[in-house]
């Protein structure tokens, strides 16, 4: 069909730049990452009289505290760009640390929760915790798909029936006498080189792949994206499926680090990675939000809790200002997207 | 009345021409990421009168008008109301200086009664409750004054596009407003409808109130304003009479240049059935439709809004698949159960509402031509082919004309005309066999309806099998070489082109 090349080929009446930005949208997020990075800073040297910043141990178990966080928020910033929410995430690294510490525990072990399946090679453990995040994510997609309802019910059933499943697996019993092959993905750096490919690999996804493409276009308009051919039910499998996965990844990590499995983890995380996603510019109206923004926004929770500690302030002011903060985000973001309408 | 002055010196005439304004804009500008919107702009409103703008899209009169009613600040210029400078603070400033503004997209909430509708905010109150036999009183005698036949306690979501307009003027009438902003409000409205619409404007006039008309329709314009102003690109042009300008005086203001042809009609060669309707039906919304559409031959649909015009389109796309009845492709019997279906079949879908079901609003221009043509092309192991794409996206958007600074740029600082452009973009680009346009010059200017008619013409021309729904018969007849017409669900004749005139169309619509 010849329908676009003769077209195409008329005299261009006018010239186009190409499609870009002056300013990364991440910019404003990062400045607000140094600023409160200078702030402990100066602070460090007022109160406790030594540097904040200038510690590596210190960065180093920050970003280690966070990087469970940050892998639930990679998957938790893709669900928010479709226009949903995931708050079964912290449920979801429940059920993930007890299924897959439970086939991860030494051979041998008496009082092991499948007696016979001790001593098995890493490999079982960790596909049984993905697959138990993906199922967890499968049922909370083919809900919202199917049913219609919206993902804030559909992921709230996810988040309490889950973190009951995790309680009765074991009756409430803490998972132990894991294997050093399966506490070796909790240990040293790994969480943090975990996190990192994580954001990278779904970087590059919403970035440069139709997958992307179809995730910022469901988000940004459902309907539109119906009519453009977008199977949008089939979409939002997947992504749920994701973020559901990367919950379980996390809550694999969480165990592999505590070398125990335990139905009370991963509690309130769910909040902690929607706060990250939304301090990093992810917009909960949908369409709009970068992975990058998310992990400066992980990393501001992290320098937040770090620095307080540091500075000795109590753990109740932290989350006072912790929720300030987060609301603090979303009106600055809606103060720039009111600019950028130019109103 | 006095006659437009274009080119007034103030100083001579002391202060009386400022006092019996109603409204009076000067040295206005608005720029927008990239582009001037306003550049220096005038205005002037008198009591009593209609006030037609005009312009193509971009033109920049919506932006005027949304300064006008404080829904923006403008970045230079002066606004006196009744001789008094002002500087609004939004929306509900201006209403309160008298000023309301009818937006082109409704703004009512659905769930919620006529009169609550009306007076929210201004509810009356008895202890601190809402009066409700008081609020139904106060919006009946609202109506009664503007002759509207609207049951005051009626969800506002059970009434038609048509309705809702009434109830919207209402409101502005409530108010107190000495200025009323009416932006394209028959862009939905069917010929009665349109003349109600006008009673009541006639009415509001002859109470001394100034209505600011922003239209794109030459006729409406000679029915009902009295003075016209002219834009182009963001510039004031012109203000005249409208019993001292012609049509084409007009068109040649608003564009610069003269229009050719507004319905290029070329004879093509028809080719064989590409699309075979047969007895079409969704349950409650339509039902027996049959029709063919061949090649190269743009198949009219004609009918009053709300005739299940849009329906059968969106059953042949598979938005809402049909729950009887045979659709044959090329001599292929399919089923289309979705979009994604119907586009494997080479068919192309631009919806009527350009707001709910066509832009990515907070997505830039690039983004939102390339949505369908993604699900074929420019893909490879998942990733976007971005450099291919992003060319074939340019060349497209060139051959458009799109006017954008980028492809970068939020589609939603793009006037309406161009966002439909790259609406029609988004579906040239997936090379359609069957394209079904629908309504595709709601709401544009008259440079861009013609250049629309040429393109789907030459479309045509290709082979192109063309459904083209239109509310503007002359559209329909200028562009069909049959016309399909439609009356409550029912198909209630086809019509050939030499047989196709306004009267035998409207004989069908309203059988």
């Amino acid at each position: 069909m010849a329908i676009d090349n003769a077209a195409l080929h008329q005299p261009a009446p006018m010239s186009f730049k190409s499609a870009k930005r002056k300013w990364p949208p991440e910019l404003s997020i990062l400045l607000v990452l140094v600023g409160i990075s200078l702030f402990f800073e100066l602070l460090g040297w007022a109160v406790v009289g030594q540097s904040f910043l200038l510690n590596t141990d210190r960065l180093i178990v920050m970003i280690l505290q966070m990087s469970v966080i940050g892998i639930i928020a990679v998957g938790v910033t893709q669900v928010i760009i479709t226009g949903g929410i995931d708050l079964s995430s912290g449920s979801v690294v429940a059920v993930a640390a007890m299924v897959s510490a439970s086939l991860a525990q030494e051979s041998g072990y008496a009082r092991a929760v499948f007696p016979s399946l001790t001593g098995l090679p890493v490999f079982f453990p960790i596909i049984a915790g993905l697959l138990v995040g993906l199922v967890c994510g499968l049922v909370n997609g083919g809900l919202i798909a199917f049913t219609a309802i919206p993902p804030f019910i559909a992921t709230l059933g996810m988040m309490v029936s889950a973190r009951g499943f995790a309680k009765w697996y074991t009756h409430g019993q803490p998972v132990s006498m894991l294997t050093d092959q399966y506490a070796w993905i909790g240990s040293g750096v790994m969480p943090v080189v975990i996190f990192l490919v994580v954001a990278a690999i779904f970087h590059v996804a919403l970035g440069y792949t139709r997958y992307g493409k179809f995730t910022y276009a469901i988000g940004a308009n459902r309907q539109a994206a119906r009519v453009s051919g977008i199977n949008v039910g089939r979409h939002l499998i997947i992504v749920y499926s994701i973020a559901g996965m990367l919950a379980g990844l996390a809550g694999m990590v969480t165990s592999a680090r505590a070398i125990t499995g335990q139905a009370g983890m991963g509690m309130s995380y769910e909040l902690d990675a929607i706060a990250a996603a939304v301090i990093g510019g992810v917009s909960l109206a949908g369409g709009v939000g970068r992975i990058t923004g998310t992990v400066i926004g992980v990393l501001i929770l992290g320098v937040m809790t770090s620095g307080f500690t540091f500075i000795r302030i109590d753990a109740y002011y932290q989350e006072i200002v912790k929720g300030i903060i987060i609301v603090a985000a979303v009106v600055a973001d809606q103060y720039r997207q009111r600019n950028r309408r130019g109103g | 009345m006095s006659t437009a002055d274009t080119a007034e010196v103030d100083a001579p005439r002391r202060a009386a021409p400022a006092e019996n304004l109603l409204l009076e804009v000067s040295g206005v500008q608005k720029i927008f990421p990239g582009v001037v919107a306003l550049d220096n702009v005038k205005f002037k409103l008198r009591p009593g009168t209609v006030h037609a703008l005009m312009g193509e899209n971009g033109a920049g009169k919506s932006t005027l008008m949304k300064i006008i009613a404080g829904v923006y600040t403008p970045d230079g210029g002066e606004l006196r109301v009744k001789g008094k400078a002002l500087k609004l603070h939004g929306p509900l400033d201006a209403l309160n200086h008298g000023i309301a503004m009818i937006h082109q997209e409704l703004n009512l909430m659905a769930p919620m009664t006529v009169a609550e509708n009306i007076w929210i905010g201004r509810e009356p109150r008895r202890l601190g409750f809402v009066d409700h036999g008081e609020l139904r009183r106060r919006t009946q005698a609202l109506f009664d004054k503007l002759k509207i036949e609207l049951d005051p306690e009626a969800k506002v979501g059970t009434l038609s596009i048509a309705n809702r307009q009434m109830v919207e003027i209402a409101k502005a009438v409530s108010f107190e407003s000495d200025v009323l902003i009416m932006d394209e409000p028959t862009s939905a409205l069917t010929d009665h409808e349109v003349n109600h619409l006008f009673r009541i404007i006639r009415d509001l006039r002859s109470q001394g109130k100034g209505i600011v008309y922003i239209t794109h329709k030459m006729n409406e314009l000679f029915e009902i304003a009295d003075e016209v102003s002219v834009f182009r690109d963001g510039k004031y042009i012109d203000t005249k009479l409208s019993t001292e300008v012609t049509r084409d005086q007009i068109i040649h203001m608003m564009v610069g240049r003269e229009i050719t042809q507004m319905f290029p009609k070329d004879e093509v060669p028809i080719g064989d059935v590409v699309l075979k309707v047969e007895n079409l039906t969704v349950d409650g919304i339509f039902r027996d439709i049959s029709f063919e559409v061949r090649a190269g031959e743009i198949f009219g649909l004609a009918g009053l809004v709300g005739s299940g015009r849009s329906n059968v389109a969106e059953a042949i796309f598979g938005v809402v698949p049909a729950t009887s009845g045979q659709i044959t492709i090329k001599g292929r019997p399919v089923t289309i159960d979705s979009p994604a279906t119907a586009m494997r079949h080479g068919m192309a879908f631009l919806t009527e509402d350009r707001k709910e079901t066509g832009c990515f609003l907070i997505l830039d221009v690039l983004c939102n031509m390339d949505t369908a043509v993604l699900s074929q092309r420019y893909v490879k192991g998942g990733f976007v082919q971005h450099a291919e794409l992003e060319r074939d996206c340019k060349a497209m958007a060139n051959a458009l004309r799109i006017k954008t600074p980028t492809l970068g740029e939020t589609i939603q600082n793009l006037s309406g005309g161009n966002q439909q452009k790259a609406l029609i973009g988004r579906w040239l680009l997936t090379k359609p066999k069957i394209l079904i346009l629908d309504e595709p010059t709601r709401g544009i200017d008259v440079g861009a309806k013609a250049e629309i008619h040429r393109l789907v013409t030459k479309l045509a021309g290709e082979g192109v099998a063309v459904i083209m729904i239109s509310s503007e018969l002359p559209e329909v007849l200028g562009m069909s070489d049959r016309v399909m017409v439609m009356h409550e669900g029912r198909m209630t004749g086809i019509v050939d082109r030499a047989d196709a005139d306004q009267v035998t169309i409207m004989d069908l619509a309203s059988q």
